[in-house]
C-alpha cells in the first residue's frame, strides 16, 4: 500500500514530522518566560503617553494547552498511520473501517433481506413492502443504466415492458442479475460489404413494418437467411437462449432508424450486463429480480 | 500611532508593576427590590416562562402545539407544519429578532438584558428561591460568614436541591420541545430516556444550574456576545439608567428633617442601597458602565428611599446622555425618540414583519422537487418520440391527505406521464416520490435544452398548486 518508492523517503517524511512536532515543543519551552511577581519588562514602545507594550509571560493554561497538543500529536502518530509507512499501533486503516462498517450493516440488514430468500419470486413480487425495498435497491444500483423508471436507454434494455431478450420468467431475471449477460453480435461489414449491409438493414426494417426500400429489402432477404437466422431464428423473432433480439417488433435496443440498423449490422454490438453476485449477494438480487419482474406485470 | 521620540523600537525599557489579569469573583448578594420596574421584570419572567414551560404541553389537532421534530424533520408550530424546505421563514424570524434587538436597544438601552433575557430570568428565579430559603441580603451574608453548623448545612442543602429541581425541570422542558413531552415524561419517570435525550436534559439542566445559580453576572460580563455589541447601538439619545449627579452631589448622610441644602449637600443620602440591589455589583453613581444590564433595580430602590426622605423621585431614572449634558430639557426627551435611526429600524422591522406574515399566510402546503435522471438524459421511445425521465418528489405539508395531478407547459404537445395512476394521493405531512417522464415529438424541436414548467395541482382544491421548473433535453 506504500506510496513511497523506497524506504528512505518514508523515513525522511517520518523524521521531518517528528522533528517538527518536537521542535514546536522545544521552541515553546525555550522562549517561555519565567513567571515571577517581579516587575514586567516593556518592549520600549510607547504610544499616546501611556500606552505601552509589555513583555508578559503567556498565561500558564495557554502554554499548557500548547504542550498538550504536542503530546497529543505524538500519541496520535504512534496510534494511527501518519509517520511514513508506519501503520500505527492500533492497526487502523480506512479500508478496515469501511469493512467493519459494512459488516455491521450486513448484520443489521441481512436478516431483513434474508426473510424473502425463502419465498418464491412471484410471492415476493406481490409483497408491496418487498417491492418498495426492491425499488430503493434498484435506484441505488441499477438506475444509472436502466433509468429510474427502468425504461432503459440506448443500449440498455427497457425492463418495464413485456419484451425480454433472455426471457421474462422471474428466475431468468434473477439469473441475468446474478451472472450478468454478454449480448454480442459480431460485425458483418467484412462479410456482407457496405451494399450488402444496407440491403440486409432494409430487409430487417421491413420485418417490423418500418419505412424501407422494397428493392433493397428484397436483395437483403437471402443474405439475411444465409447469415442471420442462426441467432435471430428463421422467423426473425430472436432467441432468448442467446439474448438475440426479436427483429419483428418495434423495440430497438440500439435504435430503429436505417442509419442505426446499418451501424449495428456493420460494426456489431457488444452489450454487457455485469455480474452482481459478488457485489450484492443473493438476498438483494432476489428482491431486485422480484421488483423488476413486478414492473412488467399487467402490461 | 505616535511613538514618542527618542525611543528605539525593540529596546527593553525599565520594568513596570506586574498586574494579574485574572480577577477572582466576588460574591454579589443582591438585595430584593419592589417597585414598578421590578413588577415589569416579574411580568417578563412570567410571560417568557409561560411560553417555555407551558407551550410544549399544549395540544393542537391531536398533536403537540409546538414541537421541533428533528428526527422526522417536521416543525409543528400552532396550526403549521414546517419542513426543511421552509427554512426561509426561519431566516425571517431571526432577522426580525435581530432588528427588534437593534430597535429596542437604540431606544431604551439594554432593555432585553434587564427584563427578558433567559440569563436574567433564570437568575431572578434562582434568587427568589435563594431568598425564600436563606433570607434577604443581610441574612445571606451572615450565613456565608457563619461557621458550618447543622442549620447552615440544612439551608444550603435545601437551596441547592431546590435549584437543582428547577434546573432539571428546565432541562426536561427544553428537550420537550424536540421530543413530544408526554412521551418524554414517561421515559423520564421510568429511566428509559434515549442517550441523547438524557444528555441534553442534564446538559441543559446543569448549564441552567451553573449559569443562574453560580455564575450569574459573570455570564453577562465575560461570556455574552450581545453585551459587547449592544453598547455599540447606543447613541446620546438612548434611554439609559442614570444617576442625576447635578441633583445628587455632593452626597452625604443627613438627618431627615435637616435643611441639607444649607449644609451644602445634594439629594443623595449615600445609603448605598443602589449598590446593594445591583445584580452586577456596580455603583451606578459612577455613571454608565459596561456591566450595567439595564435592569432598573437601582431606580426602584432609590425611589423608595426618596419617598422615605420626602424628596422628589427620579434621582436615579431612565434618561439620556443629551438630557444629562443639558442639551435640551427632559420634557422634550420623547420627541428625540423619533430620530432617523429609530425610524429606519422601525420601518425595516415593520416591512420584514409584514412580509413574513404575508408569506406565511400565503404559503401553500405543497412543495415539489424534480430530479432529473443523471445518466440517460434523453431516450427515444419505440414510436420515435423523445422522452426525458425525472423523479418527482411531492411534499404534502398539510395535515390532510391530498390528491394531485401533474401538467406541463413550456413546449407544444408536451405529454406528462407518471408510472403510477393520477391523481396521486399523498398522505398527510409526508412525501411521495414517483417516476415522471415528459414525452415530445422531435419534429420541429431544436437540439439543446428547453425550459419547461411542471404544475402540480390539488384535485379537490385547485388553489393549491406548485410550479416547478425543469428542462427538457433534445438530443
Amino acid at each position: 500500500m506504500s506510496d513511497f518508492v523506497s524506504d528512505f523517503w518514508s523515513l525522511w517524511v517520518a523524521g521531518i514530522t517528528l522533528a517538527s512536532v518536537l521542535g514546536c515543543g522545544l521552541f515553546l519551552w525555550a522562549v517561555s518566560i519565567k513567571r515571577t511577581n517581579a516587575k514586567v519588562e516593556t518592549t520600549g514602545h510607547k504610544w499616546d503617553e501611556t500606552l505601552e507594550e509589555w513583555n508578559n509571560p503567556m498565561p500558564a493554561w495557554w502554554s499548557w494547552l500548547f504542550y498538550i497538543t504536542v503530546v497529543f500529536g505524538l500519541v496520535y502518530l504512534s496510534l494511527f498511520p501518519g509517520l511514513g509507512t508506519f501503520q500505527g499501533m492500533l492497526g487502523w486503516s480506512s479500508h478496515g473501517q469501511y469493512d467493519d462498517e459494512m459488516k455491521v450493516a450486513k448484520e443489521t440488514y441481512d436478516p431483513i433481506f434474508n426473510k424473502y430468500l425463502k419465498q418464491d419470486l412471484k410471492t415476493v413480487a406481490a409483497d408491496p413492502e418487498a417491492r418498495a425495498m426492491g425499488q430503493r435497491l434498484f435506484l441505488t444500483y441499477c438506475s444509472q443504466c436502466h433509468g429510474s423508471d427502468a425504461g432503459g436507454a440506448r443500449g440498455f434494455p427497457n425492463l418495464a415492458d413485456k419484451d425480454w431478450l433472455y426471457g421474462g420468467a422471474p428466475e431468468t431475471i434473477e439469473a441475468s442479475i446474478t451472472g450478468g449477460r454478454a449480448g454480442v453480435m459480431p460485425p458483418w461489414a467484412p462479410v456482407l460489404g457496405d451494399q450488402g449491409v444496407k440491403e440486409v438493414a432494409n430487409y430487417v426494417l421491413s420485418l417490423s413494418g418500418h419505412k424501407h426500400d422494397a428493392n433493397l429489402a428484397a436483395a437483403g432477404k437471402p443474405k439475411f437467411e444465409q447469415n442471420c437466422v442462426a441467432c435471430h431464428m428463421p422467423t426473425a423473432t430472436g432467441n432468448p437462449a442467446l439474448g438475440a433480439p426479436n427483429l419483428t417488433d418495434n423495440v430497438w435496443l440500439y435504435g430503429g432508424t436505417e442509419a442505426k440498423v446499418i451501424e449495428t449490422i456493420s460494426k456489431g454490438r457488444n452489450g454487457v450486463m455485469p455480474s452482481w453476485k459478488d457485489f450484492l449477494g443473493e438476498a438483494k438480487i432476489h428482491l431486485l429480480a422480484a421488483y423488476v419482474y413486478s414492473l412488467s406485470e399487467g402490461k | 500611532m505616535n511613538q514618542s521620540d527618542g525611543k528605539v523600537a525593540g529596546k527593553v525599557e525599565e520594568p513596570v508593576e506586574a498586574k494579574d489579569l485574572y480577577e477572582a469573583r466576588k460574591n454579589i448578594y443582591a438585595r430584593s427590590v419592589t417597585g414598578i420596574f421590578a413588577n415589569l421584570r416579574i411580568l417578563g419572567v412570567a410571560l417568557t416562562q409561560f411560553v417555555f414551560y407551558v407551550f410544549p404541553w399544549l395540544i393542537w389537532n391531536d398533536r403537540p402545539m409546538m414541537l421541533f421534530d428533528l428526527v422526522h424533520r417536521k416543525f409543528y408550530v400552532f396550526g403549521y407544519i414546517f419542513f426543511p424546505q421552509d427554512f426561509v421563514y426561519l431566516t425571517g424570524v431571526l432577522v426580525i429578532a435581530a432588528l427588534a434587538l437593534f430597535l429596542f436597544t437604540a431606544v431604551a438601552g439594554r432593555i432585553w438584558c434587564g427584563y427578558a433575557c433567559p440569563q436574567t430570568v433564570y437568575t431572578e428565579i434562582f434568587m427568589w428561591i435563594e431568598r425564600a430559603i436563606e433570607g434577604d441580603r443581610a441574612q445571606q451574608i451572615k450565613l456565608a460568614k457563619s461557621p458550618w453548623n447543622a442549620r447552615k448545612i440544612r439551608l444550603k442543602l435545601a437551596k441547592h436541591a431546590a435549584w437543582f429541581a428547577v434546573a432539571l425541570w428546565t432541562g426536561f422542558t427544553f428537550v420537550g420541545f424536540f421530543t413530544p413531552i408526554r412521551d418524554l415524561a414517561h421515559e423520564f419517570a421510568s429511566f428509559s430516556m434515549g442517550p441523547w435525550e438524557t444528555f441534553w436534559v442534564f446538559f441543559y439542566g446543569f448549564t441552567t444550574y451553573g449559569f443562574a445559580g453560580h455564575m450569574r453576572e459573570q455570564v453577562c460580563l465575560y461570556m455574552c456576545p450581545y453585551a459587547r455589541f449592544q453598547s455599540v447601538m447606543f447613541d446620546p439619545d438612548t434611554l439609559i439608567i442614570t444617576y442625576d449627579g447635578n441633583r445628587g452631589e455632593p452626597r452625604g448622610q443627613r438627618n431627615k428633617n435637616a435643611d441639607y441644602r444649607a449644609e451644602g449637600k445634594g439629594d443623595c443620602v449615600d445609603c448605598g442601597i443602589c449598590v446593594q440591589v445591583c445584580p452586577t455589583g456596580i455603583d451606578i453613581r459612577k455613571g454608565l458602565q459596561y456591566e450595567c444590564i439595564g435592569c432598573a433595580a437601582c431606580i426602584d430602590a432609590c425611589n423608595q428611599v426618596m419617598d422615605k426622605m420626602s424628596y422628589p423621585r427620579g434621582l436615579i431614572r431612565y434618561s439620556t446622555e443629551n438630557v444629562m449634558l443639558g442639551k435640551f430639557p427632559e420634557r422634550s426627551m420623547t420627541a428625540h425618540v423619533f430620530r432617523p435611526r429609530v425610524l429606519l429600524y422601525t420601518a425595516i422591522l415593520t416591512a420584514i414583519a409584514i412580509a413574513l406574515g404575508v408569506a406565511i399566510y400565503m404559503r401553500e402546503p405543497l412543495k415539489a422537487n424534480i430530479i432529473r435522471d443523471r445518466t440517460n438524459l434523453v431516450r427515444e421511445t419505440d414510436d420515435g418520440l423523445l422522452e426525458n425521465v425525472y423523479r418527482m418528489q411531492i411534499i404534502n405539508m398539510d395535515e390532510k391527505a391530498h390528491r394531485y395531478t401533474l401538467s406541463a407547459s413550456g413546449m407544444n404537445d408536451l405529454k406528462v406521464t407518471t408510472n403510477e395512476a393520477q391523481p396521486l394521493l399523498v398522505e398527510p405531512a409526508s412525501t411521495r416520490v414517483v417516476s415522471m417522464s415528459l414525452i415530445a415529438d422531435p419534429e420541429n424541436l431544436k437540439t439543446g435544452s428547453i425550459p419547461v414548467h411542471i404544475k402540480i395541482q390539488d384535485v379537490d382544491n385547485p388553489d393549491i398548486s406548485a410550479n416547478e421548473k425543469t428542462s427538457f433535453l433534445v438530443r
